[in-house]
């Protein structure tokens, strides 16, 4: 069944074109997240979806219901904010039950979702607490719980965990996507942090000037990305792009100096945009599968040991590129040094559409 | 409202002892003492004779502290020949400024509510049209004022004056509760509505309960003003209709043998009384909710 279906939706906000035609197809029990800088639309979309604001044209259905004129009480939704938005002058019951309070819900069955929700996120402590009593974590549970306590067709996220420190978000995370998991309800999740979009997305919508850049499984996103932009926001430090020339079964990369082999026969001789992943980049006796790697000879520009490997940023032929080498790896900066090349992963994209070939 | 009591709070230790501060308490104080002093000339005399006001001077300690001008000045003095006291006019007093002050504050913190928090076409242009009226100099309103009281038929009466002192404070209400409330996060108004809740659900179960700090300032900058008010009171009523703030110019016009200075003075503190009260308990609120913010 098909959880939420949009359809060429558009927002204007006086001349401004917020969201410029877009399609989303989310099946029941998908996990998606849509990422994109600031400004992008994806809370925009959020907001439309959730029904705090018009749409200036396009379609949402939730559930199979064309939902464009249903008040979001009546949407079957449920969201976490990244504020929290916890009522102030209620304890966490309080703001637990409100919507079923407002719904008419018997008192009994509300102290019964309550005990469950709290069950679940381990808030049952809380309850009588305001939310002036809890820690930005504990917040953000009752947040969770408020939208969980609904037990709605579709879960909205904008941004809960931003937040939060970057240790709790990391647990945060982890305890979402597990909640995912148990309780298998369609989740749609706006974040602008890739990483996130990366670990708890089952499928990502990539947003950018009001349209969906690509809308596909991390993986697809991470190897195969469908444009430039795409290619340089997934993915920390972000895959290196720079101008290149294929001819024959060969891309030559920057001024000319280095080539390196690769199956792109049918495209004859062009120019492109060639895109490798810094974790393509690494030390020489680093292996990629079964090949023999394929080995470059660089200048290093700079390197940054993270503890767990070491940023290097080197200049190949003429370009500045950045890889991931191990920790033990010395490397004097300014010096020339030995990289293994992962020529499997590379992307090429046309320089004048910027999209992927 | 006399200002000298706010300088308490914030006063440290001088230990910093260079001129310019020095010089700065010497104005200060000397702008707090010349303040208070009619109102300590008052207090005085109202506890001084006639004839010891006569005969010496109008500045004086009391020779003879005497409580007499007090019960006199609130149930017997002759004001336009009814010999009442201002009790009567202190009891109209509170009929028109208890409710006015009740229901400009209600309605001022529904539509700064309103206003603040449900964004609808040309809200701006409500705001500014509701909160000109605290620009707008009182004498300008009385002429409008008396032709609606007239078609009304609510000339000379107490709930008159209670509608226009509502209507009028609406500017400031609003005013206050519209810049308090635009502070409270739009989330919150996005997360009830989701939850379910109308505007005024909304408005008694979130917004309310995080007013007091600004509704103590309006409930309390309402009492004062609308208690002090005089031009509409000595316009729009007469007699026994009156405020005592309008009352008081009939006790000073009354005729009598001998200048009743001490009952007059008596009366002035009695009908200043409530706000003065009102100041003392409840200025730090109003200093405090003003500086407030909706969400800590």
């Amino acid at each position: 069944m098909s959880a939420l279906m949009i359809r060429d939706l558009h927002k204007r906000f006086g001349s401004v074109d917020v969201l410029k035609g877009v399609n989303l197809d989310i099946e029941s029990g998908e996990f998606i997240v849509l990422v994109g800088p600031s400004g992008c639309g994806k809370s925009t979309l959020l907001n439309i979806v959730a029904g705090l604001e018009k749409p200036s044209g396009g379609t949402i259905e939730i559930g199979g219901r064309m939902v464009n004129d249903v008040a979001p009480s009546d949407r079957d939704i449920a969201m976490v904010f990244q504020s929290y938005a916890l009522y102030p002058s209620m304890t966490v019951r309080q703001n637990i039950t409100f919507g079923m309070e407002c719904r008419n819900v018997p008192r009994a069955a509300r102290d019964k979702a309550v005990e469950h929700v709290s069950k679940l996120l381990q808030i049952e402590p809380l309850l009588n607490r305001k939310p002036s009593q809890l820690s930005g974590g504990q917040r953000q549970r009752v947040a969770m719980g408020r939208a969980l306590v609904r037990d709605p067709l579709l879960f909205l996220f904008d941004e809960p965990l931003s937040n939060l420190d970057a240790k709790l978000r990391v647990e945060m995370r982890a305890e979402i996507k597990q909640l995912h998991a148990r309780i298998g309800t369609t989740i749609v999740y706006v974040t602008h942090d890739q990483v996130e979009a990366m670990t708890m997305a089952t499928r990502i919508a990539v947003m950018h000037h009001g349209e969906v850049q690509q809308f596909a499984d991390p993986e697809t996103i991470y190897n195969r990305p469908a444009n430039l932009f795409v290619a340089r926001f997934m993915g920390a430090p972000p895959m290196n792009t720079l101008p290149a020339r294929v001819d024959g079964g060969r891309v030559m990369l920057g001024d000319g100096s280095v080539a390196l082999p690769i199956d792109a026969v049918g495209l004859g001789a062009r120019d492109v945009v060639l895109g490798i992943r810094p974790e393509c980049i690494a030390e020489p006796g680093r292996r990629f599968g079964d090949a023999a790697p394929l080995i470059i000879k660089a200048r290093v520009e700079m390197i940054e040991p993270t503890g767990a490997e070491t940023i290097v940023t080197l200049r190949l032929a003429g370009e500045k590129m950045i890889g991931r080498v191990a920790p033990d790896v010395r490397l004097a900066v300014g010096a020339e040094a030995e990289f293994a090349i992962d020529v499997r992963k590379l992307c090429l994209f046309d320089p004048k559409t910027e999209r992927l070939i | 409202m006399a200002s000298g009591n706010m300088s308490n709070a914030g006063v440290p230790p001088m230990r910093d002892r260079s001129w310019g501060r020095v010089a700065v308490y010497v104005v200060v104080w000397a702008l707090a003492v010349g303040y208070l002093v009619p109102f300590g000339v008052v207090l005085l005399n109202s506890f001084r004779t006639a004839e010891e006001i006569a005969q010496t001077s109008m500045i004086g300690w009391p020779t003879n502290w005497v409580f007499g001008n007090y019960t006199a000045a609130w149930a017997t003095y002759c004001i336009a020949q009814t010999c009442s006291g201002i009790q009567p006019y202190m009891w109209n007093s509170a009929l028109v400024t208890v409710p006015a002050t009740i229901l400009s504050t209600l309605l001022g913190a529904v539509a700064g509510y309103s206003i603040s928090l449900w964004r609808f076409r040309g809200d701006a242009w409500i705001f500014g049209l509701v909160t000109m009226g605290v620009f707008l100099p009182e004498q300008m309103r009385l002429i409008p004022w008396t032709i609606v009281l007239r078609d009304l038929g609510m000339t000379n009466t107490i709930a008159g004056l209670v509608m226009i002192h509502t209507i009028q404070g609406l500017s400031f209400t609003t005013l206050f509760c519209r810049n308090y409330y635009v502070a409270i996060p739009v989330d919150l108004m996005k997360a009830a509505r989701i939850d379910g809740a109308g505007f005024f659900r909304i408005f008694w179960r979130i917004v309310l309960p995080l007013s007091p700090p600004i509704l103590i300032v309006t409930v309390i900058w309402q009492f004062t003003h609308i208690w002090n008010e005089f031009l509409y009171g000595v316009t729009f009523t007469t007699g026994q209709q009156q405020p005592v703030t309008a009352a008081l110019i009939a006790l000073s016009a009354s005729v009598a043998d001998v200048p009743q200075h001490g009952i007059q003075s008596a009366a002035v503190v009695v009908a200043a009384l409530p706000t003065l009260l009102v100041y003392l308990f409840g200025g730090r609120y109003f200093v405090r909710g003003l500086t407030a913010g909706a969400v800590k």
